[in-house]
């Protein structure tokens, strides 16, 4: 090999490594522009508990909306990720919300929430309710939706774990910066106002 | 270059295909038509084929939560009287901390059956229920019932 020939393999592998760098970071936060984000479908379901779950009374939080089900092994991989998150950002207005599309129901989740300790809410799902959400026919399939009840990012199948945490993450932060755009504005406002009288 | 770079990314676009319905993963030929006589035993094998890539929980799965694969026949000329399934794979996965018992590719469930005594001679179809649940490396797609029938003649 010449040289000029190993210099230019190098270049290639460079600049594969850095295609590849920048493309791992951006795989990690996969947040769809706010312009691009729908509205979640709303549903009203029944916890373990027997309450009501309606999805719309989780606007002003971020909510990871998982459809899973107890035979499911790699829906069973994420549940203590998603118990950690649950946990670790419940009180920055966070909630993980189980939706279970096991056929028998209660019979089969209630064991397993309880042999797995999920510590987030779960209800169980209906045909009607997947269908809202495009037709679900694969499990794990998951959806992050923004403080404004918009959907802004899905996962179909296993994904990594630092995925999904990235994405929550930069939403709860995009929601403090918007929060901190509305507020800054408007103290200024109220810091100017009196000079100008 | 950006797949190729991404894993998580690839499995889950080659395994997904967005919302869209995978349809049957698994799919069977007709089994050959039987011929018997009433009283007499006699076997018939059901040719399964599964999609590439995914894998099904054998009859006898490695956990209680996993969904066994289940052939039944309905009431007719033929009782079934016992399954022959294959040999199980034990395969590992991504998802699963330990091997579990699977089938995947073609293979095929052999039903041994028993003729009606007082079965009347002619031609009849018995028919019955295969249920299953198929699974890839990164996602599950929720248990389905196929219908299979058999062509049966009874003869004297």
């Amino acid at each position: 090999m010449s040289r000029y020939s190993r210099a230019a393999a190098a270049a290639v592998l460079a600049l594969l490594l850095v295609g590849c760098s920048k493309s791992a970071k951006e795989a990690q936060a996969n947040i769809k522009p706010e312009s691009n984000r729908k509205k979640a479908p709303n549903f009203s379901l029944k916890d373990a508990n027997g309450a009501t779950v309606n999805l719309a009374d989780y606007k002003g939080k971020v909510v990871l909306v998982n459809f899973w089900a107890t035979w499911c092994g790699p829906c069973e991989v994420e549940i203590p990720w998603f118990v950690e998150f649950e946990q670790n950002y419940k009180n920055r207005d966070f909630a993980v919300l189980g939706v279970s599309m096991d056929d028998d129901g209660w019979k089969s989740v209630r064991p397993y929430i309880a042999s797995h300790k999920i510590n987030y809410r779960i209800v169980v799902g209906s045909e009607v309710v997947a269908q809202q959400f495009g037709d679900i026919d694969s499990l794990p399939t998951s959806f992050i939706i923004d403080r404004d009840g918009r959907i802004a990012a899905n996962h179909v199948g296993l994904v990594d774990k630092r995925d999904y945490q990235n994405e929550i993450l930069k939403l709860l932060d995009d929601s403090k910066r918007a929060s901190l755009d509305r507020i800054v504005p408007g103290v200024l406002a109220g810091l100017i106002r009196p000079v100008g009288r | 270059m950006f797949l190729a770079c991404s894993p998580a990314l690839f499995a889950q676009l080659a395994a997904s295909g967005g919302f869209q319905s995978q349809g049957n993963v698994l799919n069977y030929l007709p089994p050959k038509k039987v011929t018997a006589k009433p009283g007499a035993a006699v076997d018939s094998g059901l040719p399964l084929t599964l999609r590439s890539g995914y894998h099904l929980n054998s009859n006898m799965p490695s956990d209680d939560y996993l969904i066994p694969l289940r052939l039944t026949w309905n009431p007719g000329p033929l009782e079934a009287t016992g399954f022959a399934f294959p040999k199980a794979q034990m395969e590992k996965y991504s998802f699963s901390e330990k091997p579990l018992s699977v089938f995947s590719g073609d293979f095929e469930i052999v039903t041994h059956f028993k003729t009606a005594p007082n079965a009347p001679a002619g031609p009849a179809t018995l028919t019955g229920k295969l249920r299953y649940q198929a699974c890839n490396n990164t996602m599950c797609l929720p248990p389905k019932t196929l219908d299979v029938s058999l062509q049966v003649e009874i003869v004297k």
